[in-house]
């Protein structure tokens, strides 16, 4: 099997074509029930066919050009460049339509249901982000949309709840597990089982069964491919350093494809209470073989993050691969580190960005002189902006206050 | 492609259930979550005693993928007992039911105690067999041959949206039943059968001489008579699961079970 994914491999990118098995490496594959087993097989076909369709890529560039507001810019942060002594670029996917990077998933998601002549979609969320981005998407084509998402976050991100049934979606609060992210996805998972006919799992990361690590990370590949091209006019080379913060990791596995054929260093940046890619351990869930948090007998372990967007257990498989092959690293960044890059990037570069890459800067923050050396250039994927994440974060800096 | 040697002689659950069926009688396989109750193991036995031709214990999981509300709470209720695998595995060892057990527990599990060694506990526990849903045929190799050579048959399951081609490749790879999942969806008691039942398992009926069970959303003694029409069998899970949840205890699973019994001929 794992001859197989190198032969798909060979010759092309390090972030190639995994083949017919989803594989990346030892991790990946399709680990779903007897009855999402075909429909696997069915998206994977459509995937292929639609995006080897020039009338597809049309359409989609053409949405997310007119629609999703891309390319995005990239930004160099002077000030907080200066202070710490490197050329700091920011891909700001916190400006595309929605506010975050999720939209260029859900709109390829959401014309591939229409090609497989199905009418709804379902989405797991955490943060909301990718709620918002799959009901935004919905209510563009005209498709019915549901969103799972657990209690827990439903409660620390009223807003987005309120933002996706503005645009027409219902939002199913999860209640079972830890009431989190993992438990939104399994709630989606069985709810696709039941409606599989009329209905596509739009999943939100590069994560699940194949082919939707796959699929997702070339609907994110736009990221890489925009701020390759972006770095090489503003420093007339690539970055040094590529940085992104890791939830599942779309919008990390999106800008690697950019730069992963290159020399630049690449790092996903985790919630140090959620670090599958440093903490966790091979195993399977939600689909996928990967690294997961888990205990001795296999049992899943809860994340725990201030930010809902990166409250998973586990990493995309690609992740785990590219870790295990040595071409990405995969660092950590504590609430407390987060909560002072949120600020300073406010401050120094008048941004409000999502606590998601907080974490990316945060480790670019606490790096810079130490293992990114003084003078070096660093891109940091700005996967979202941090309005939905402003009322927890005056909470949160009150509190800190008060220790 | 799985190794589909026709030669395999059949293992403990498979010889159990084809002679009962060629016997002429439909097969009843009652499903258990382990360590739901503190008296689950009593509960086994009482339904080993009221007519169960083999039985289903749930190894309880973190994340159920195909568990609908009512599993899940069964789950929920053998962790607050803070049981381990291996513990609950133990507790199965000494039940002495004399009926044929398989496990039913997602892959996570059996991949982290390793296969050789989770196949070894089965076997240490008397387990005959093991259901592991997630793995699907083109994942099962590793699973399947340390399984057996450790001497557990695993059942593979084919459902409503399974192509006859592959209904037949899962049904040559299947070792101690074949499992017809009677509806797309998640376990849970449902008021009627669904319209794909009979046609799930004709397609498995053409092309294997397994028994084949149906299962998933079966609830009432007289739905199992009605898919018995043309299945071998019936798994029935969140029927009584529900039951042992709301107290019945042994002797109100045994009366279920004798229902069941009942409604599908001694
Ligand atoms: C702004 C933002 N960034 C990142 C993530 C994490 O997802 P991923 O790792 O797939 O990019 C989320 C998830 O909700 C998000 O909202």
């Amino acid at each position: 099997m794992s001859g197989e994914a190198t032969n798909h491999m060979a010759g092309g990118s390090v972030m190639g074509d995994p083949g017919p098995n989803g594989r990346f490496g030892e991790f990946g594959g399709r680990f779903v029930p007897e009855s999402l087993f075909p429909a696997c097989l069915e998206l994977e076909e459509a995937f292929r066919s639609a995006w080897a369709d020039p009338a597809f890529r049309a359409r989609l560039d053409g949405l997310l050009a007119r629609f999703g507001g891309r390319p995005t810019p990239v930004t160099e942060c002077q000030r907080l460049g200066e202070r710490l002594g490197i050329r700091l670029l920011l891909k700001r996917e916190d400006l595309a339509h929605t506010g975050s990077h999720k939209l260029n998933n859900v709109v390829g998601q959401a014309l591939l249901t229409q090609r497989m002549g199905k009418h709804r979609m379902i989405a797991e969320t955490g943060a909301g982000q990718h709620g918002v981005a799959a009901a935004t998407a919905s209510a563009l084509l005209g498709l019915d949309c549901t969103v799972f998402m657990g209690e827990v976050d439903t409660e620390r991100q009223a807003l987005n709840v309120f933002r996706m049934e503005l645009l027409g979606a219902e939002v199913k609060t999860v209640r079972t597990g830890s009431r989190t992210l993992k438990d939104a996805v399994n709630e989606a998972l069985r709810e696709w089982v039941a409606t599989v006919d009329d209905t596509h799992y739009c999943l939100g990361s590069v994560m699940g069964p194949h082919p939707f690590p796959y699929m997702v990370r070339e609907l994110q590949r736009v990221v890489g491919t925009e701020a390759h091209a972006q770095s090489l006019e503003i420093l007339g080379a690539v970055p040094d350093v590529v940085v992104a913060c890791v939830g599942g990791g779309s919008n990390a596995a999106g800008t690697f494809t950019g730069f992963v054929d290159t020399d630049a260093r690449l790092v996903g940046v985790e919630a140090a209470g959620g670090a599958a890619a440093t903490n966790g351990i091979p195993g399977i869930l939600h689909g996928m073989r990967s690294r997961l948090l888990q205990d001795e007998e296999g049992q899943i372990r809860e994340a725990e993050s201030i930010s809902a967007g990166l409250d998973y257990p586990g990493i995309g498989p690609e992740h785990a691969h590219l870790g295990a092959i040595g071409r990405a690293e995969y660092a950590r960044a504590t609430d407390d580190e987060v909560l002072d890059a949120f600020s300073v990037l406010a401050q120094t570069e008048g941004i409000i960005a999502a606590l998601e890459p907080c974490h990316a800067l945060a480790w670019v923050i606490a790096e810079a002189g130490r293992s990114i050396q003084a003078g070096s250039t660093v891109l940091v994927t700005l996967s979202g902006r941090g309005d939905k994440d402003v009322a927890q974060v005056r909470d949160l800096l009150a509190e800190r206050a008060a220790r | 492609m799985p190794d589909t040697s026709v030669t395999a002689r059949p293992g403990g659950l498979e010889a159990a259930l084809r002679a009962r069926r060629d016997g002429g009688a439909k097969l009843l396989i009652p499903y258990v979550m382990a360590g739901m109750t503190d008296d689950w193991i009593e509960v086994l036995q009482a339904i080993a005693s009221a007519g169960a031709d083999a039985i289903e214990v749930g190894l309880p999981f973190s994340d159920p993928m195909i568990d609908g509300p009512v599993v899940q709470a069964a789950g929920l209720a053998a962790f607050e007992r803070h049981p381990t695998i291996q513990g609950l595995l133990d507790q199965l060892a000494i039940a002495e039911l004399g009926i044929p057990v398989a496990v039913m527990t997602y892959y996570n599990l059996v991949f982290r105690f390793g296969h050789r060694r989770f196949a070894a506990s089965l076997v240490a526990a008397g387990v005959s067999a093991a259901i592991v849903p997630d793995l699907p045929l083109e994942e099962l190799d590793p699973w399947a041959a340390a399984a057996d050579a450790g001497g557990i048959e695993t059942v593979l399951m084919v459902a409503p949206s399974t192509p006859p081609a592959r209904v037949a490749a899962i049904a040559t790879r299947s070792r101690g039943f074949l499992y017809a999942i009677t509806r797309m969806g998640v376990t849970g008691e449902r008021a009627a059968l669904g319209d794909a039942a009979a046609g799930v398992v004709e397609r498995a009926r053409a092309v294997s001489d397994l028994p084949i069970c149906a299962g998933i959303g079966i609830s009432t003694p007289e739905q199992a008579r009605e898919v018995c029409e043309v299945a071998d069998g019936v798994v029935v899970g969140s029927a009584l699961v529900r039951r042992l949840l709301d107290g019945v205890g042994p002797e109100g699973a045994a009366e279920f079970v004798g229902e069941l019994r009942g409604a599908l001929g001694g």
